[in-house]
């Protein structure tokens, strides 16, 4: 179990990255989503691995660690919180800068070009 | 034990839900709490700093649980100092930006105080993972006050600005899990007393954790190669934000000093990260330097003058020793202020030269350019490292304390070219000027505010003796992490 729970962490980390080094504003979020939802899921094994334990002490011989849940609780609300900002902030840059582009670049694809390529593919 | 241990953080807290209630239209009642909450605030520093400098640690437990398990609040002199230091600075950014500057957006002064709070947290807290929580804070307040106001490059500055630090706070998320899964604890002291007898493959994991939380505290403080946000996003921010930005680089460096401290100092970590650390600071002076010779507008220059200031300090951590932390110390006090008192001269400069704004060419002169133009030589003197004023003497005292021919080379070369970019500067915007443009009238609030933070420079100088005492006693008690460990926990760090 250990071993697939790291290798999900580390694909979710990996694409995470990858999209986070991309140049328009949505795989960015969606990289950051998945960097966060990463470490989250680091934050909860923390407390080790072990199954089917309630995190009660007394109520169980082997409890499992109560407090990474208490931490990874904190942790996806804040992620939740600042993802929805970064959200709003993008649609805003794409309004002010009139493009996607994580530097505001206008695309050389824009205007004219993204107007005839329309009408082609209408065609 | 004392509960105004928690005034800091509760003041703020209030003010910012008061500020929420009230009638939007009400400019006045806003501005006049968001200030009278900011002034409270400097009466409760200077109480809490005399409580600290007697010596004891204060330790407040919050909800009454005991040390490890709950969160406590920890009040020693190097907090009780940068608390005083967030709130001497937040009344002239307040004042500034009380006249006219929070009418950009609706809610400048209810975001203004959740800063503050956030940032007093971070500097009381003795739990990592409640540090990263008022960090979370502190950032999602600072989102907000950085893109107030409107206008595209804000909006571009600002998106950079929350991914990177978006990035950051995952990196935080790794390193605490990484550190409570070795040591099983996430309170500072524990922390400490624990990873100083780790040995084997949870050494191995903190010493990973240890270094992720140097990256993490780097991109707050701005070191080179995280720093490449600073100037973009100081520059396009709002004058008063930008100088309470000022502190918030300064957060980051409390950190690291807090951390370095407290388990990096002996044991088992002992020296992590120092010569990495070292390596990045000077580097970061190095290019700073030319960003300093290289800005094309004022905001850009002072923000580069705050990244230079960050790799100064931070080189001065790296070294360790007492006297470079105390020497540090009083540099930072006075880079904190006096930056924070250039970026709002540059605006106010900025404001009278109508459409060239604070780009560094010649432009119609800005009203009383006399005036602005002695605050800007005393601004810049300070910042400089000249003689007489606060630059100078901290530059003195981190020259004596840290005696490596690399630093003194950058440290020096980086006086002279910041003066030579200052006076560049200076002699464009003051000399090089045209007809003033008509109709702009110098606001008297924002020159007060000015006059203020950039009169801390002689009175630091004034002041030099009793304060360098201070931050020798304050270098003297950071560099026993015993004591700290031990009014934590109730006992000595080690033996349990």
């Amino acid at each position: 179990m250990e071993a697939l729970v790291a290798i999900i962490i580390a694909v979710l980390v990996g694409s995470g990255v990858y999209l986070v080094l991309r140049a328009r504003t949505f795989p960015v979020i969606l990289g950051l989503t998945l960097l966060s939802y990463g470490a989250n899921l680091f934050v909860f094994i923390s407390g080790r691995l072990k199954l089917d334990q309630v995190a009660v002490v007394g109520q169980s011989a082997d409890p499992t660690d109560p407090l990474p849940q208490a931490l990874v609780l904190t942790a996806i609300v804040i992620g939740f919180a600042m993802t929805a900002f970064l959200v709003v902030l993008a649609l805003r840059a794409q309004g002010e800068l009139g493009s996607d582009h994580v530097d505001g670049q206008r695309d050389e694809l824009s205007g004219e070009h993204l107007d005839e390529q329309r009408q082609e593919e209408s065609r | 034990m004392s509960n105004w241990i928690m005034a800091p953080i509760l003041i703020p807290a209030l003010a910012a839900m008061m500020l929420l209630l009230e009638v939007r239209e009400r400019h006045w009642l806003r501005r006049v709490t968001g200030l009278a909450a900011t002034l409270a605030l400097v009466p409760v520093s200077i109480l809490l700093f005399r409580q600290a400098a007697t010596g004891d640690i204060q330790v407040y437990s919050l909800g009454d649980w005991p040390a490890p398990f709950g969160i406590v609040l920890v009040l020693d002199q190097l907090s009780a100092l940068m608390v005083l230091l967030t709130s001497v600075l937040a009344v002239p950014a307040l004042l500034y930006a009380s006249h006219g500057d929070d009418r950009l957006g609706p809610n400048f002064h209810s975001l203004f105080q959740m800063q503050l709070m956030g940032i007093n947290g971070a500097f009381l807290t003795g739990d990592l993972f409640n540090l990263f929580v008022f960090f979370e804070v502190l950032l999602i307040a600072s989102y907000g006050l950085a893109l107030h106001g409107r206008g595209p490059a804000r909006v571009r500055a600002g998106l950079h600005y929350v991914v990177l630090n978006l990035i950051g706070s995952a990196v935080f998320l790794l390193a605490l899990s990484l550190i409570y899964g070795a040591t099983g604890t996430l309170n500072m002291a524990d922390f400490a007393a624990r990873a100083a007898e780790l040995e084997g493959p949870a050494l191995t994991l903190v010493k990973v954790a240890g270094l992720l939380l140097c990256v993490v505290f780097g991109l707050k403080a701005a070191l080179f190669p995280l720093y490449f946000w600073l100037p973009a996003t100081y520059a396009s921010a709002t004058a008063g934000v930008a100088a309470l930005f000022a502190v918030m680089t300064k957060v980051g460096i409390y950190a690291l000093l807090r951390v370095h401290g407290l388990a990096f100092s002996d044991g088992a970590l002992a020296g992590l990260g120092d010569m990495a650390l070292w390596v990045v600071s000077l580097l970061t002076l190095g290019l700073a330097m030319v960003g300093v010779f290289g800005a094309r507008r004022l905001g850009e220059l002072v923000a580069y003058l705050v990244v230079m200031s960050v790799g100064t300090l931070v080189a001065a951590l790296a070294w360790g020793t007492e006297e470079a932390i105390s020497g540090a110390l009083f540099y930072l006090l006075h880079s904190t202020l006096i930056c924070a008192g250039l970026f709002l001269l540059a605006d106010l400069v900025s404001r009278g030269r109508g459409e060239v704004g604070d780009a560094l060419m010649a432009g119609p002169r800005p009203p009383a350019a006399g005036l602005l133009g002695a605050l800007f030589f005393i601004g810049a003197v300070a910042v400089a490292g000249l003689p007489p004023l606060s630059g100078f003497l901290g530059k003195v005292m981190l020259l004596q304390a840290v005696p490596a021919p690399l630093y003194w080379l950058l440290l020096l070369a980086g006086g002279l070219l910041a003066v030579v970019g200052l006076s560049r500067a200076g002699s464009t915007l003051f000399w090089r000027a045209g007809e003033p443009t008509a109709n702009v009238v110098l606001n008297k609030g924002r020159l007060a505010a000015v006059i203020v933070l950039l009169a801390m420079a002689p009175a630091m100088v004034l002041l030099g003796g009793p304060l360098s005492a201070v931050t020798e006693s304050v270098a003297a008690q950071w560099a026993q992490p015993d004591l700290y460990i031990h009014a934590v926990l109730g006992y000595p760090g080690g033996a349990q």
